[in-house]
């Protein structure tokens, strides 16, 4: 008696997971409504908090799908914000073409430095990371580059203004365009991952070694996701230089490498959406720390770290979907 | 060739500050198999200890060696307490860690001692060589020596260094022989801290006291011990001084560098020798079997 004994593979491993229509729905909803109900202020720190969120999830595609580290985003996301800069301030560029060639340079300046990830594994890679978001703000601070840059003053970009037959301000403008953005660029990660090319990525990170013997190129494949990962960091940049207005060196410190490795650990590392809520954790516990005590809000970041990585190494996503089952098997 | 000498003497007194902190890293990485990322933090939070110590009355070398034991031991509990727990995590969450470690220190350095730039004595006196190089330099040299040769002492004559060779090559048989792996593991990070602290100590009354002191020496510290070779404290030593001379020189010969972009000229050297040559120039070839 033959009988089929293989045992069918999972199927979201062959179809892909389904975008779950209504809580996305649920959420374009409130995200599009919330501009009307906030103020000014706060709508600008909403669109910091998707801009966040595009860099961290770069930082997931990386990390949590590919396990390569990196400790030296803020390179990409300074590459990023001068590129739309420049453009701006130098060639008179259209600030909504620089987000896009923001991202584009990135992806390049991330494959090329991702070639050398073909030969640093694990730590090494985070090392060599390291060095490049320590040396980032003093390149862009070097007097040769200073006709480019700005130097140590920086560049000021200028944004057009709000077209006249839309109804909005300067910042819910901006707050929509970023929320688009950053719905695009989160449905392409989510096709990203769950296609062909995500699972290969994945693979790599489970067992390197396994997926070369399947066939897997991990070199290509570890360069091509550290570009993809720079191209959102890139665009994430471009985006805040144009919404702040402005880019010096210092606001590309390790410092920044430190806030958005923080944010993608807190969001949970495995989760596309948990970026959005490591964005809203980057930007608002600050404030909240500085409310408790001037001056510690790093180390209460640290605390916070430490704390997640032993109670919650998922992250908040995890909890989340650790909770949902809980709350399933109860009803 | 005036002009040369006296940059690779220049060379070799950053290239001591470069080798002081390597020897820590090197020593962390022998025991946990890890980039310390945050070394430098701890070393600059042990030189504030001292600082403070100072400060208060104590004479300089009572100072000193206090502060030694108590970073010993204040490395001890940071892997007793916060990494203990975590043995088998991945790489993932240890690098958290240290990056959380980074933040702590960096942070409660400044709110207790604020962010205002200090001064740091030395022990050696004031003067210098035939005007080339500072008496302090110099000192700071024979400390370096002296601490790699303790090192390899250690390592080599005493059965606890030997135990803890065994620990960190292979954790399963060294249990069974009866070697305690986990107080290895915590006994590399006290050594650690101390040399770190060491290393602080020396490094501050040259590049003065700040919360950031360290940030960019530490990337110089791992370029050294990356280029020296991370399995070899010898390496690493000569590494930071073939660093400290190759800095000076780039910054003198090559002009797009100048002074302001020696930091860029660490990012080279580390991702060139990890490229070319990953095991260092004086390291071992380690091989993974599957």
């Amino acid at each position: 008696m033959a009988t089929d004994v293989e045992t069918r593979a999972d199927p979201r491993l062959t179809v892909g997971a389904k975008i779950p229509i209504k809580l996305v729905g649920l959420f374009i909803i409130i995200g599009a409504i919330l501009p009307f109900l906030l103020g000014g202020y706060a709508n600008f720190q909403g669109t910091l908090i998707m801009i966040y969120a595009i860099a961290i999830l770069g930082l997931n595609l990386l990390t949590g799908f590919n396990g390569q580290f990196s400790l030296g985003h803020s390179a990409f996301y300074a590459v990023g914000a001068y590129t739309a800069a420049i453009l701006v301030y130098h060639l008179d560029w259209p600030v909504y073409v620089t987000i896009p060639v923001g991202g584009v340079v990135c992806f390049i300046a991330g494959f090329l430095f991702g070639l050398p990830a073909l030969r640093l594994e694990g730590l090494y890679l985070a090392l060599a990371t390291f060095a490049l978001g320590v040396a980032v703000p003093q390149i862009l601070k070097s007097s040769h580059l200073e006709g480019l840059t700005g130097g140590v003053q920086g560049l000021d970009v200028f944004r057009p203004p709000v077209p006249e037959f839309l109804p909005l301000t300067m910042d819910q403008l901006w707050y929509y365009i970023a929320f688009g953005v950053m719905l695009i660029m989160f449905w392409i990660a989510w096709n990203l991952i769950n296609s062909r090319t995500g699972r290969a990525m994945m693979a790599i990170r489970d067992n390197p070694i396994a997926a070369k013997s399947m066939g897997v190129n991990a070199s290509l494949y570890k360069s091509l996701t550290f570009g993809v990962s720079a191209f959102y960091t890139g665009i994430a940049g471009a985006m805040a230089a144009i919404v702040i207005e402005f880019v010096a060196p210092d606001s590309f410190t390790f410092q920044l490498s430190i806030l958005l490795f923080i944010g993608m650990v807190v969001g949970g590392t495995n989760s596309i959406w948990g970026a959005i809520f490591g964005g809203f954790f980057i930007l608002t516990v600050p404030n909240f720390a500085e409310e408790i005590s001037t001056g510690l809000s790093y180390a209460i970041f640290g605390v916070i770290l430490i704390l997640v990585i032993y109670v919650l190494p998922s992250g908040v996503a995890g909890l989340v979907n650790l909770l949902r089952v809980r709350i399933r098997k109860l009803l | 060739m005036d002009l040369f000498l006296q940059q690779i003497l220049t060379g070799l007194a950053n290239g001591a500050i470069y080798a002081c902190l390597a020897l820590a890293v090197v020593m962390i990485y022998q025991a946990i198999d890890h980039f310390n990322f945050a070394q430098g933090e701890m070393a600059m939070f042990s030189t504030y200890i001292c600082w403070a110590m100072i400060a208060g009355g104590l004479p300089y070398w009572v100072a000193f060696f206090a502060t030694i034991i108590i970073s010993f031991v204040g490395g001890l509990a940071i892997e007793r307490i916060i990494f203990k727990p975590l043995h088998s995590a991945p790489v993932l969450s240890h690098v958290v860690v240290f990056i959380g470690l980074v933040a702590i220190f960096n942070s409660t350095a400044g709110a207790i001692w604020d962010h205002t730039i200090k001064t740091f004595p030395s022990p050696f006196p004031d003067g210098s060589f035939a005007g080339l190089i500072g008496l302090h330099e110099i000192g700071m040299f024979f400390v370096t020596l002296i601490m790699l040769l303790g090192i390899f002492g250690f390592f080599r004559f005493t059965r606890i260094g030997m135990a803890m060779q065994a620990a960190a090559a292979n954790p399963d048989s060294a249990g069974l022989v009866g070697i305690r792996v986990g107080w290895m593991l915590a006994l590399g990070w006290g050594l650690a801290a101390a040399i770190g602290a060491v290393a602080g100590m020396m490094i501050a009354p040259i590049v003065f006291l700040d919360p950031n002191m360290m940030l960019g020496i530490l990337l110089y510290g791992f370029a050294s011990a990356i280029v020296g070779g991370i399995s070899s404290p010898g390496g690493a030593v000569a590494g930071g001084f073939l660093v400290g001379i190759i800095e000076n020189l780039a910054g003198t010969y090559i002009p797009a560098i100048g002074s302001e972009l020696k930091l860029t000229v660490a990012l080279i050297l580390i991702v060139t020798v990890l490229l070319f040559k990953p095991n260092g120039l004086f390291g071992k070839t380690i091989v993974t079997r599957v």
